[in-house]
Parts: C-alpha cells; structure tokens; sequence
C-alpha cells in the first residue's frame, strides 16, 4: 500500500509541474536560460564585431571572412533553418491533436533540415580554410569561428534533442500528455533560428 | 487540536497555451519569413539595386521583422504568460548592453 501511495505521489510530481504564480517551472527554467543564453551569443557577436576587419600582426594580405563569404549560400542555408523553425511547430500542433504519424514526420524534417544546415556550415568552413581563413589565422577569423562554431553546436545539440523525441514517439512515450516536453524542445530550436537571423544580418549582410 | 488549513488557491495564471494558431497560420508566416530573407539577399547584389544609405537601416528593419514573428509566433511570446517575454527582453537588453560597454571600452576609450 505504501508503495502504491509512493507511485501516486510521484506520478502527480511528474504531472503537476506548475508553481504557485500558476506558470509552468519547466518552462520558466528554459526561458531564464534562453534569456542567460542571449548573453552568451551577446558576447560572443560583440568580439567578432569589434575585431571583424582585424588582419593581425602578420602578413596583411592574410584573409579575413568578410573576404571568402559566399552570401548566396549562406541564404540558403539560413532559408533552411527558418523553414526547420515552421516543421517544428507544425510537430508540436500535431502532438496537440493527437497526431502522432505527422508529429514523427514533422520531427525528422526539424531535425533533417538541421542536418542539411549543420551540413552547409561544414561546407563553408571547409571552403574557408581551403582560402587560407584558419582559427588562428588572424583576430577576425578566430572571432568568427568561435560565434558560428557556438552556433553550430547548439543547432547540434537540437537535433540531438529532436531525436530523442522522435525515438520516445516511436517508442509510444511522446502522446498529448508530453506537449509541453516538445514545446520546450521547440523554444530551444526557435531560439537557436533567431540568432542565427541576427548573425546571418549582422555578421554577413552588413558590409565590412 | 486541530488544525483547520485552508489552501489558498494559486493566482489564476495567464494560460494561453491552449490559443496557438492554426497551422495555415504558422505556414503564412514562414512564407513571410521566406520573402524577407529573399529580400535580404537581393540586397548583397549590388549591381541590380543600388540600396545606396538605405541599406543598413532596411537589413537592420527586416532582422528585426524576421526576429519579431519568430518570436511571437513560433516561440508563442504572443500568447503565454508575460511573464516569458520579461526574461527573453531582460536577456536581450543585457546582451545590447553587453555590445555597447565592449564597443564604447575597445573603439573609444582605447584611444
């Protein structure tokens, strides 16, 4: 009897995540640390745009990434990760009705078409490096891949998390009891989308 | 002795959770996010438009328009509780703070 009281009480834990205001606390926790996280990305923008046009002390034919951007292709890929930001609220829209073959489907398409863009920036690193644009090349570069190689992990740690949902919604784990798991991995994904729409303005667009 | 506890009940919260838009909906912006980002490469093509001093103050007005509705929308600021937004601004307003402490130390008082 005592177990079974144990079972019921940690099973309305499980369930019963609000707070006293009402609000969800696991909600809350993601957006104090979406919130801590912006300082992170603050930071990490403000060196790459204090130090974007540094050559270095050495050679000053040495280039820098502003020289070796490939716009075009970065608009594709940043097209695809606002594109992954639609399939994962259609993922959690059809979780909310109970949907659970389109909520798979629209889980492995975020999470592919973060594969494609994790893809592209591999690409575009290799292509930079091919250009003689190292880590340590020079100020500008080393800011530069320290802000989109953050960029990048984090979008790496999503599919991660996008995967993980996937299995458990095989698996029969994911139903409309768990919405508010998918939105919280949803708001990590949409946040991840917005830094990139600021990098992909302010670090690329925007003319040294 | 006993003890009479009255529960007070929680403050009614401002759920909205259950308000999300339809999918038609989430689809119509994503195809606005989609225009604005073509519009935003247009512009690295110099040599069809001339954006001339108009171009920083138009890139920085799209981001902030792509920001605005992925965060409203996709992120669903526009329909929970308040109290969510508060954390997302606070964290941005530290960020900017950030930039200009960084920027005002290296560009100004370097010198």
């Amino acid at each position: 009897m005592a177990t079974a009281t144990v079972d019921t009480a940690l099973d309305t834990a499980h369930e019963d995540h609000g707070s006293s205001t009402g609000i969800s606390n696991t909600k809350l926790a993601m957006w104090v640390f979406l919130g801590s996280e912006c300082l992170l990305f603050g930071g990490l923008i403000s060196t790459y745009l204090l130090y974007k046009t540094r050559r270095g002390p050495g050679p000053t034919n040495l280039a820098i990434p502003t020289d070796v951007f490939d716009i075009p292709f970065t608009s594709v890929s940043s097209f695809v990760l606002l594109m992954s930001s639609l399939t994962m609220v259609l993922a959690l829209s059809a979780l909310t009705r109970g949907d659970n073959a389109a909520t798979r489907t629209w889980l492995l398409a975020t999470a592919t078409l973060g594969g494609v863009f994790i893809g592209g920036q591999v690409y575009e690193f290799t292509t930079f490096l091919r250009e003689g644009v190292g880590f340590t090349s020079n100020p500008a570069s080393s800011a530069f891949f320290t802000l989109t190689g953050f960029h990048g992990v984090h979008v790496s740690m999503g599919i991660l998390m996008l995967m993980s949902l996937y299995v458990a919604s095989v698996q029969g784990n994911l139903t409309p009891k768990n919405t508010e798991t998918v939105e919280i991995v949803g708001l990590y994904w949409h946040f991840v989308d917005v830094v990139w729409i600021f990098i992909f303005t302010v670090i690329y667009l925007i003319p040294a | 002795m006993s003890e009479t506890v009255t529960e007070t009940p929680a403050p009614e919260a401002e759920d909205h959770s259950h308000d999300h838009p339809s999918d038609w909906a989430y689809i119509k912006i994503a195809l606005v996010l989609g225009v604005l980002t073509g519009l935003e490469t247009f512009t690295y093509f110099e040599t069809v438009l001339d954006w001339g001093d108009f171009l920083i103050p138009s890139l920085l007005f799209m981001m902030v328009i792509k920001f605005w509705l992925v965060a409203t929308w996709f992120m669903h600021l526009k329909f929970d509780n308040s109290i969510f937004s508060r954390m997302f601004v606070g964290g941005l307003v530290l960020a900017v703070g950030v930039y200009v402490i960084a920027l005002a130390t290296f560009e100004f008082w370097e010198r």
